[in-house]
């Protein structure tokens, strides 16, 4: 009886201190995790005139919170990447020389339509439509 | 006089605390004299670079502001404005690289030596435990400046803990303070570098310490099986702490003179919107994980190269951990030799792909 009485209390005990843990544990690990912050969802970037990429190549925009690299090629065709490389999140730039995006941490290539072709990369860059209004360059989500 | 006076004071402690615990490890402990004996120094070394990132640490939280707007100008005032700023941020760079370094070398000797061996084996584990530590010490303290370098270093290397299966997303989070490295990151590692680090760094140095104390010099196979009048000893108080101590001060010299000759750069402030610049490298001793996640093609098998790669590092960590746990022969002879290939292939990958990333 005595030794039951035992047990049912450390069990009791086990119990009690396993729920004091969590109601310890589950506060900290929640206050850890950060808010998520509501964004506005952006689908339309108006980058600026096209007269900009008279002497640049390649510029890297803000699309929301999404680094966009915006190229002109050598024939003057405009073309919007995601500029975050899908290795491990640096931002990649273009590589003038080659035709190709280069990321400089991990030597990281892809082509001028994105597609990964060397290197540790293992997906393609996100594609955006670039449409030039007025002389005015935009960038849209292709999701729009 | 001042023999008595010392002795009112020690009688005076041991009153209230008593000292023969110590007493008796001041008089007893004695370091065995062999071929190896040089490597019973590392930890030591590695232990004063410690204390030097402890206090040059400390000055340079009187100046630092963490947070984007601040970080780096912060670190640019201590080491333009400042006076002896330059040389405290040196200091506290170039000690910390080389206590990675110091502890690096004090492992592979522990290592060699087979010092790991029963009854050191919860040593050997609290010391690993103490070198990943350091090394979290390094990645944290790198993003602290917050120049462009620091900035893609930690991108790369929060991303890397991002492709660990079911959890891995979640502690990047949690690391990042955020789905970017942003001025959240920065908060997030300035708390962990100057608070949840020295604490735990401080527990398992207090464990790893007492346990050596514990257990005392290691002495190697071919030492032990010396006849008793062949083997030689020193008194660990004071040849051996005069011998620790004349190191240190060399080692002192050492770092002085990579502070004076080769000063560490600050190099660009960190701007998300600039692409990583060519030649990006981590530091020295994260080279070899980062020139073999370079190497690893886009899909191994059916996963991602670098969920591959992290992986292999992560078992290879986990054997290296409980290495004193594992007996790989039933012949100890075996057992000895495929430990010893273990670690010469350990160093050789380590040694190559760091100096393939410098110079290739």
């Amino acid at each position: 009886m005595g030794t039951n009485r035992r047990k049912f209390l450390n069990s009791l005990l086990g119990i009690g201190g396993i729920g004091a843990l969590s109601a310890i544990i589950y506060p900290i690990m929640s206050y850890l995790v950060p808010p998520k912050i509501a964004e506005v969802k952006v689908n339309s970037l108006k980058v600026g005139p096209v007269s900009d990429f008279a002497n640049i190549n390649s510029k890297i925009v803000k699309f929301g919170r999404t680094p966009v690299i915006l190229l002109k090629d050598n024939q003057g065709n405009f073309k919007a990447l995601s500029a975050t490389c899908t290795h491990l999140d640096c931002i990649v730039q273009f590589d003038n020389e080659q035709q190709q995006i280069l990321c400089a941490c991990h030597g990281g290539r892809y082509d001028l339509t994105g597609k990964n072709v060397s290197g540790p990369p293992p997906k393609p860059l996100k594609e955006f439509n670039v449409n030039i209004i007025d002389n005015e360059i935009r960038i849209t989500s292709q999701e729009a | 006089m001042e023999k008595n006076k010392l002795q009112n004071i020690e009688n005076w402690l041991d009153e209230r605390f008593d000292l023969t615990p110590i007493k008796k490890l001041i008089t007893h402990k004695k370091v065995p004299i062999h071929n190896h004996s040089v490597w019973y120094y590392m930890g030591g070394i590695s232990l004063f670079l410690f204390i030097v990132q402890v206090l040059s640490g400390l000055l340079l939280l009187m100046y630092y502001i963490p947070g984007e707007d601040n970080a780096y100008e912060s670190v640019q005032f201590i080491v333009t404005k400042v006076d002896f700023g330059w040389l405290v941020r040196n200091i506290h760079s170039w000690s910390a690289n080389m206590m990675v370094f110091f502890v690096f070398l004090h492992m592979f000797s522990v290592f060699f030596t087979k010092a790991f061996k029963k009854p050191r084996e919860l040593t050997w584990v609290s010391g690993f435990l103490l070198l990943l530590l350091a090394l979290g010490f390094g990645f944290s303290g790198y993003l602290l400046p917050w120049n462009e370098l620091a900035f893609f270093a930690t991108k790369v290397g929060t991303d890397i803990v991002g492709v660990v299966p079911f959890i891995g997303d979640a502690i990047k989070v949690v690391l990042r303070g955020g789905d970017d490295v942003t001025g959240a990151t920065l908060s997030r590692f300035f708390g962990i570098h100057v608070a949840i680090l020295p604490a735990l760094f401080s527990v398992f140095l207090v464990i790893h310490l007492i346990f050596v104390q514990k257990q005392g010099m290691s002495e190697p196979e071919h030492f032990e099986k010396l006849d008793e009048s062949k083997k030689k000893y020193i008194p660990f108080f004071p040849n051996f702490v005069l011998q620790d101590a004349l190191l240190w001060i060399i080692v002192l010299i050492i770092l002085l003179s990579l502070t004076l000759f080769f000063p560490w750069e600050l190099g660009l402030k960190a701007d998300a919107l600039a692409s990583a610049p060519i030649g990006i490298k981590p530091e020295w001793y994260f080279m070899f994980m980062f020139e073999t996640l370079k190497l690893l093609p886009a899909n191994i098998l059916f996963i991602e190269g670098e969920v591959f790669g992290i992986l292999a590092f992560g078992l290879a960590g986990v054997i290296w951990l409980f290495i004193p746990f594992i007996n790989f022969s039933k012949k100890k002879e075996l057992n000895n030799k495929i430990i010893r290939w273990i670690g010469i292939f350990a160093i050789l990958y380590i040694v190559i792909f760091t100096i393939k990333g410098y110079l290739i």
